[in-house]
């Protein structure tokens, strides 16, 4: 049996470990490992309950966002105000957040992902005219290629046309993406760690102009999505199409909902969301989300077990990560943008079955080939379509003027709960307060569902399901090792925490 | 074409959430793409050789990349700090990876690289000061480079860029300089050795909202006009340029959006600018700041 480290593993957020066992070409055993301890919940206890609404976004520099969303519902609740925002506040938030998932999306796809299946440095070939391609070959021509080499070699499948195409687009993405964070700022103040989402709704009253500068931005990232991300998208899958077959995962899928379509119902497992709350497994069973199925497991991360909190005890016998094992209803599920976009797809919403029946059709592929390296890449691409295409209606919903925001007083004892969906999956905040302060805060985060080791029964998490029975073609250049990593888009500062529920 | 000096640059993220990277990503003139791909300054190249969130490498190859980038280009490469460095257990809560299956702590990297660097650079404010990771309670015991590096008697110059996240002008403009004018003098730093030119002001010097301040005018809650000190605002302490140089591109910045100002740039935050949304104490104003001693 042969071992294959990676360590780290890059183009992720945060500091993951993977190593595999391979026997005959096959992966029989994966571990996935945080390397990174922060207790940011231990941070948060004894500070007014506002300040996790700035303090949580610093757990994730790259999804900010969605934990200023979870904090706002979660303080919201807490407060006992999550039936009396204001519609221009609800929708606002649902802007900023869907800005970052926009963003998030173009970087996950093009500068975490693409560089895995695209040779880069076939631009040194490059002979025509276009001043990017120009610019990027005289980069290769000075010989000097970081960060772009060293890198694994071998299975690159693209012509040097599409290579050199899609490296224009990567270029190009790195505008749009920033593009789509300039257009949250609009709101948001700045970002990263947006300013404007508060426990109330938002901090500032929209007006006209704000909203036709947003409206643009959107279009101009509407326009890049359509023309440029999802054909890009379908071109690897086409020349990779084996990936619809690879790392189909733990077959359950989970989502929390997200984009709160009315905001008078407190329960936010039946508030009626843009994408739908529900659990689907690979047989298209649909169920009712129940967050009182949620656990969380210990016994192969390095915390003490057993007390009321779950403290760190680094170098326990049998463990190997920072990152605990979240459970619902015993069993492993993932997390992300293919948990949303299947909700949505058994739940009958036609808008998200006819973009995925489309690329389905192209690829003579069925519902279940969506449990795939490919399929997440996929269900990324139809969603940041689907969440642009809404935010354009929402943008015309805003009252100009009007208030977005709905004061309240810091209760002395109170517990809240925010559900929501950050870019990488099923994103909850937790609180308990006492004496008017943050007596206990806890997260449970998507990367935490995706990236979590064996539980207490000993299941793999959902990235370790996935590896395992993965023929590896070359174990010096395992490429299938990464594709099927990065496709779950992990985020390791947000995947590390530590009290318990 | 002449011949282009090439600057290596190693930037390790420690006890960060990478938003300094992304920060860094939103560099509106010179783009991410100049800084990566194009001469940056005519006949210079910044060379970045490891970059965990860009680099197209992983596992033993880019740590080796790494090592050999210290030994060929000792004494002539940036180190880049992003994040806090967690000192507890000899740096076990941070590991950046791992060599012949040895984990390699944030701790020992930043003492064996830092070393050898010509300069570096603490980009935010966890690297500079702590921050985040090492507010109260402090669970990794996780440190700025600045107070490691005295405590370990590492004498390379330092640069601290805090800023949660920092602007990416603040780091580039950083960079410019040290590419035409050498390193910085020590009249261009302040004495949390932050760059006089981007760091020399406090917020409310430059705030739009200051004649508000002068005449009385609070808001009493968001969405309200007026000035936000009530609302715990920390522009009164905070020294940044903000308020002038805007963010994201110039469409927007924290009080524009009706957000006072936590204070995000200074020695000892979040703790000592906390509550983030309670009015300071005019009696705590002393203290907070840049009057604070470094430890």
């Amino acid at each position: 049996m042969n071992k294959i480290i990676i360590d780290p593993v890059t183009r992720i957020e945060g500091h993951l470990k993977i190593e595999v066992s391979v026997e005959n070409g096959e992966v029989k055993d994966a571990k996935s490992s945080g390397m990174l301890f922060r207790g940011i919940e231990f941070i948060l206890q004894g500070r007014d309950p506002r300040d996790a609404q700035r303090i949580t976004q610093r757990i994730c520099g790259v999804c900010p966002t969605s934990h200023s969303m979870a904090a706002a519902l979660n303080l919201d609740s807490a407060f006992g105000i999550s039936d009396k925002i204001p519609d221009n506040g609800r929708i606002m938030r649902n802007l900023i957040l869907g800005a970052a998932h926009i963003a998030d999306h173009i970087l996950h796809f093009y500068h975490l992902s693409a560089l895995d299946y695209v040779d880069i440095t076939k631009v040194g070939r490059y002979e025509g005219s276009d001043a990017v391609l120009s610019s990027l070959r005289k980069f290769a021509e000075r010989g000097e290629l970081g960060p772009f080499v060293p890198r694994y070699e071998g299975d690159y499948r693209l012509s040097d046309d599409a290579n050199q195409e899609v490296a224009a687009h990567y270029i190009e993405a790195l505008s749009m993406r920033s593009k789509a964070q300039k257009m949250l700022s609009i709101f948001g103040g700045k970002m990263p760690h947006n300013m404007g989402v508060m426990p109330g709704g938002v901090t500032m009253v929209p007006t006209t102009d704000k909203i036709i500068s947003f409206i643009w931005r959107l279009n101009e990232l509407r326009d890049f999505i359509d023309r440029i991300y999802l054909p890009d998208v379908l071109a690897i899958a086409e020349a990779y199409s084996d990936y619809f077959e690879i790392g189909v995962g733990c077959r359950n899928l989970l989502s929390y909902g997200s984009y709160d379509l009315d905001g008078k119902e407190s329960d936010l497992t039946k508030r009626q969301r843009l994408f739908k709350q529900g659990t689907v497994s690979i047989d298209l069973n649909v169920n009712k989300l129940d967050i009182t199925q949620i656990s969380e497991e210990v016994k192969y991360s390095w915390y003490e077990s057993g007390s009321a909190e779950t403290e760190p005890k680094f170098g326990k016998e049998g463990a190997y990560s920072w990152i605990k094992a979240p459970r619902y209803g015993g069993k492993v599920y993932e997390v992300g943008p293919l948990a949303r976009v299947m909700t949505n797809y058994v739940g009958h919403d036609s808008r998200v079955k006819e973009l995925v029946d489309s690329i389905l059709s192209k690829f003579k592929a069925e519902p279940k080939n969506l449990f795939s390296v490919l399929g997440r890449h996929v269900a990324r691409a139809v969603e940041t379509k689907y969440i642009a295409d809404s935010m354009h209606d929402w943008l015309l919903q805003l009252k100009p003027g009007e208030s977005s925001y709905v004061d309240y007083s810091i209760p002395d004892e109170s517990q809240g709960v925010g559900l929501v969906e950050a870019a990488r999956g099923a994103l909850g905040h937790w609180i308990e307060i006492k004496d008017k302060k943050i007596a206990n805060y806890q997260c449970v985060v998507p990367s935490t569902w995706n990236l979590s080791p064996r539980d207490d029964r000993g299941q793999p998490g959902p990235v370790e399901q996935a590896l395992i029975g993965t023929k590896i073609k070359d174990e010096s250049n395992p490429f299938e090792v990464v594709r099927i990593v990065r496709s779950f888009d992990p985020c390791i500062a947000c995947a590390v925490h530590c009290i318990k529920m | 074409m002449g011949k282009v000096e090439e600057y290596p640059i190693i930037w390790l993220q420690c006890a960060t959430c990478t938003g300094c990277s992304v920060s860094i990503l939103n560099s509106e003139s010179p783009t991410i793409k100049n800084i990566l791909v194009d001469e940056i300054l005519p006949g210079k190249h910044l060379n970045l050789r490891f970059h965990p969130t860009i680099m197209a490498g992983a596992g033993q190859a880019v740590i080796e990349e790494m090592e050999e980038t210290k030994q060929r280009k000792s004494g002539s490469y940036i180190l880049m700090i992003e994040g806090a460095i967690p000192t507890i257990e000899d740096g076990a809560y941070g590991c950046i990876g791992e060599k012949d299956e040895k984990p390699i702590t944030m701790l020992s990297a930043v003492e064996s690289l830092g070393k050898e660097a010509l300069a570096v650079i603490a980009l935010g404010t966890c690297a500079a000061f702590g921050g985040i990771a090492a507010a109260h309670r402090n669970p990794g015991k996780c440190v700025g480079v600045d107070k490691l590096f005295k405590s370990l008697s590492i004498i390379t110059p330092l640069i601290n860029i805090p800023g949660c996240p920092p602007h990416p002008d603040w780091l580039v403009g950083t960079v410019a300089s040290f590419l035409l004018n050498g390193l910085p003098k020590e009249e261009d730093l302040d004495e949390y050795k932050r760059p006089k030119a981007f760091y020399g002001r406090l917020i409310h010097e430059n705030c739009p909202r200051r004649a508000d301040y002068d005449e009385g005018k609070f808001a009493k809650k968001f969405n309200e006009p007026g000035c936000l000190y009530e609302l715990g605002c920390k522009g009164p302490v905070t020294y940044a340029d903000c308020p002038l140089r805007l963010w994201n591109g110039g469409v927007n910045w924290c009080i524009n959006a009706g957000s006072p100002c936590i204070g995000c740039c200074e020695f000892g935050f979040p703790d000592v600018v906390s509550p983030l949304y309670q009015k300071m104490d005019v009696e705590a104003l002393p203290i907070v700041g840049r009057r604070i001693e470094i430890e």
